[in-house]
């Protein structure tokens, strides 16, 4: 296969990408970065898959999830109550719980955790099983667009609430810090560290891999349908409530493993890594990066964590106000993220080269946009949606 | 496909906020048939085939092959057979032309089919895009295409849905005069092993290619038979020509010069005057009618309604 043909080809330069990114993770950035970088790496790559969740229930589903603090939450709290409970030992109680409760013995929801396959198990099931109750209850009830955002963003407000009010059993504000060993390992080692590092990579790697076939299945063109026109797929005879559950839940998967290995990797979780301002931020990324295209969201999700921790040590307190400026000038006047960028200087090289006003380019993106709205007499006007991305482009 | 059936509908009546839009519809489609639905602005035509897809709440009851439909979702009425389009072709813009059909031909996939990655062109869908001959534009997407193309996207997608009731509204809305032939061909082809109900307000589309039709007004069926019988109903002239016209035994100048006959009625009226300024060259000896209405349409659709 030639250059040229590979990379006209979708799916080998799906493989090319992933390729690419697997000697960059495991070759490129273990020699590049010192232990410190390394392991800011490991939580920022956390992030992105988070976003790669992100990437097919609000790049292809439309659905605006704004609360992914939620899951990524749930499977972190599951994968650090197994690390406290392994930490103190057999028979003694999570630090925690000795300095602040009044418990002798650990609450009954706390024992399962024990177990280490049990808690591997709920690190991604847990989240997705509150995902699917959630879900059928908001799709059913046919709750979209913005709606079904600020009701994501509460209930992320008002988990992040209720763990800080169960101080003797979750640690509170303080969340479940100190976190020593990791199934037998010492995390103080940077050995141990790196290796922490390693799994992230290859799960990042492995959930992209698996995402982007769910986003290129029949499924993923069927998820594209639901997005834009709800109301026509019922009456082709599909139910869209379960289309849409089907990505909210894989969402609520992928943020359940990336809140489970970010344990680890940071030694700590706690409310104010899950609750609104964390949840928007995993949402920005995407945003920035590109929502509808796998590569542009996990990159994007990189850029902005890596960003927020260079910007945030110069400019600790303008990090914010910058931050909810890139949201909404991506939002705004760049609706297909970074990666759509190339797309547009194309066609505004084609439209120069073809010898066309260079008006033409804004002529191109209108017309996606006007396009769209007049498919929308049946009525999801309100829907999120995401730019016009050529479904071959992923990765 | 299964065998034909028919449509009956009892007694439906649709309200929103103490308004009624249907008031009591008796309608029964036979199988096989290619039924026109016609019929003023307000008439409830759509209302109707809302109701019957259960986008809308209905009371009453309407059955097809034998199943009651009312009270079922939207997404188990299309999967008892029926399909419908909307007035404003809705097709998955982002999708191309094989994907759009493709997700129309799936209700029935299992899962496992679903999160498998679509191989070729499956056979159904193939004959479907020979038949709506979209066959060349296949890997297009359906944004780009013309608005005609999208109606017959549409109309395809119901065939690789396999409905066996397609009900479809105003399908040739804005097409040109050969695709509105193009269109009416197809569906008489249709109609040979389905059933076929089309909303219409284009009279020469209607009688170029209706079996049957039945004329609505205010949320009732006021009249029903073939072209000509409905054509000959003086109700149905009343409807669409204003009161002074009926009763009137001759249809003189008076009557036509009359202001209900004047801009009023015609303006609100379902005919459109394009369709009737068409049917001039069928009168080539009346007298244009006094009045300063825009007289020569006026006389025109009346004669033609009355002569057929």
């Amino acid at each position: 296969m030639t250059l040229p043909t590979l990379f006209k080809d979708p799916s080998a330069r799906a493989w090319t990408g992933v390729g690419a990114a697997a000697v960059a993770l495991f070759a490129v950035a273990p020699l590049a970065l010192s232990d410190f970088r390394l392991g800011l790496l490991a939580k920022y790559l956390c992030t992105a898959m988070v976003a790669v969740g992100i990437c097919l229930a609000w790049g292809r589903g439309g659905l605006l999830t704004l609360g992914q603090g939620v899951f990524f939450g749930l499977g972190g709290y599951a994968m650090a109550m197994h690390l406290k409970i392994a930490d103190a030992g057999p028979g003694n109680l999570p630090d925690f719980m000795q300095l602040y409760g009044t418990a002798t013995e650990l609450p009954w929801w706390w024992r399962p955790f024990g177990n280490p396959l049990f808690a591997l198990a709920a690190t991604v099931l847990l989240p997705m099983a509150v995902a699917a109750i959630l879900g059928s209850f908001i799709f059913r009830r046919r709750v979209k667009g913005a709606y079904f955002a600020i009701l994501s963003q509460a209930l992320a407000a008002a988990f992040a609430i209720w763990l800080i009010g169960q101080q003797a059993t979750t640690g509170g504000t303080n969340g479940l810090t100190d976190i020593q060993g990791f199934f037998g390992y010492d995390l103080d080692d940077p050995v141990n560290q790196r290796m922490v590092y390693f799994v992230i990579a290859a799960v990042l790697l492995l959930l992209i891999v698996l995402v982007r076939q769910l986003m290129h299945s029949r499924y993923g063109e069927l998820l594209v349908a639901v997005r834009d026109s709800e109301e026509r797929v019922r009456f082709l005879g599909y139910d869209p409530a379960n289309v849409k559950l089907v990505a909210y839940v894989v969402a609520a998967g992928t943020a359940g493993l990336a809140g489970a290995l970010f344990v680890p990797a940071v030694g700590i979780i706690s409310p104010a890594m899950i609750g609104i301002v964390p949840s928007i931020e995993f949402v920005i990324g995407a945003a920035v990066g590109g929502r509808a295209s796998l590569a542009g969201a996990v990159l994007g999700a990189i850029g902005v964590a890596w960003a927020k921790t260079a910007l945030s040590e110069e400019f600790p307190a303008a990090w914010t106000y910058f931050q909810g400026l890139l949201f909404i000038v991506a939002l705004a006047f760049l609706p297909g993220g970074l990666v759509s960028l190339a797309g547009i200087v194309r066609r505004r090289r084609a439209s120069h080269g073809s010898g066309d006003a260079g008006g033409n380019m804004d002529g191109g993106r209108d017309g996606d946009a006007g396009g769209r709205a007049d498919g929308d007499t049946v009525g999801n006007a309100g829907e999120e949606k995401a730019p016009a991305v050529p479904l071959g482009g992923a990765v | 496909m299964s065998e034909l059936s028919g449509l009956g509908i009892r007694g439906l009546r649709v309200s929103f906020d103490g308004f009624t839009a249907v008031d009591g519809v008796d309608l029964d489609v036979r199988p096989g048939d290619l039924r026109f639905l016609i019929g003023p602005n307000g008439a409830g035509k759509t209302t109707l085939v809302d109701a019957v897809t259960g986008l809308v709440k209905a009371q009453g009851s309407v059955r097809f092959g034998g199943e009651e439909l009312l009270g079922r979702s939207v997404h188990r009425i299309a999967r008892s057979g029926i399909g419908r389009t909307f007035q404003t072709a809705t097709v998955f813009e982002e999708l191309t032309v094989l994907q759009n059909l493709d997700i129309a031909a799936g209700a029935g996939r299992g899962m496992l089919t679903m999160l498998r990655r679509r191989k070729g062109v499956p056979e159904p869908v193939a004959r479907a895009l020979e038949t709506v001959g979209l066959a060349d534009l296949a890997d297009t997407l359906a944004g780009t295409l013309a608005h005609g193309q999208k109606q017959w996207l549409e109309i395809g997608m119901l065939l690789v849905q396999d409905v066996r009731l397609l009900l479809l509204d105003e399908p040739v809305a804005g097409m040109s005069h050969d695709e509105r032939q193009a269109t009416g061909e197809l569906l008489e082809h249709i109609s040979e092993e389905r059933t076929v109900v089309v909303i219409e307000h284009d009279m020469d589309f209607m009688r170029s290619f209706a079996r049957s039709v039945s004329v609505l007004h205010a949320g009732r069926v006021l009249s029903e038979g073939t072209v000509a019988e409905v054509q000959a109903d003086p109700r149905v002239q009343e409807v669409y020509l204003g009161h002074a016209a009926v009763g009137d035994t001759t249809l003189g100048d008076t009557a036509l010069g009359d202001t209900p006959l004047g801009n009023a009625p015609l303006g609100n009226a379902a005919l459109g005057n394009a369709d009737l300024g068409d049917t001039g060259p069928e009168l080539p000896d009346e007298p244009e009618p006094a009045g300063g209405t825009p007289g020569g349409l006026t006389g025109a659709a009346v004669q033609e309604v009355r002569g057929a």
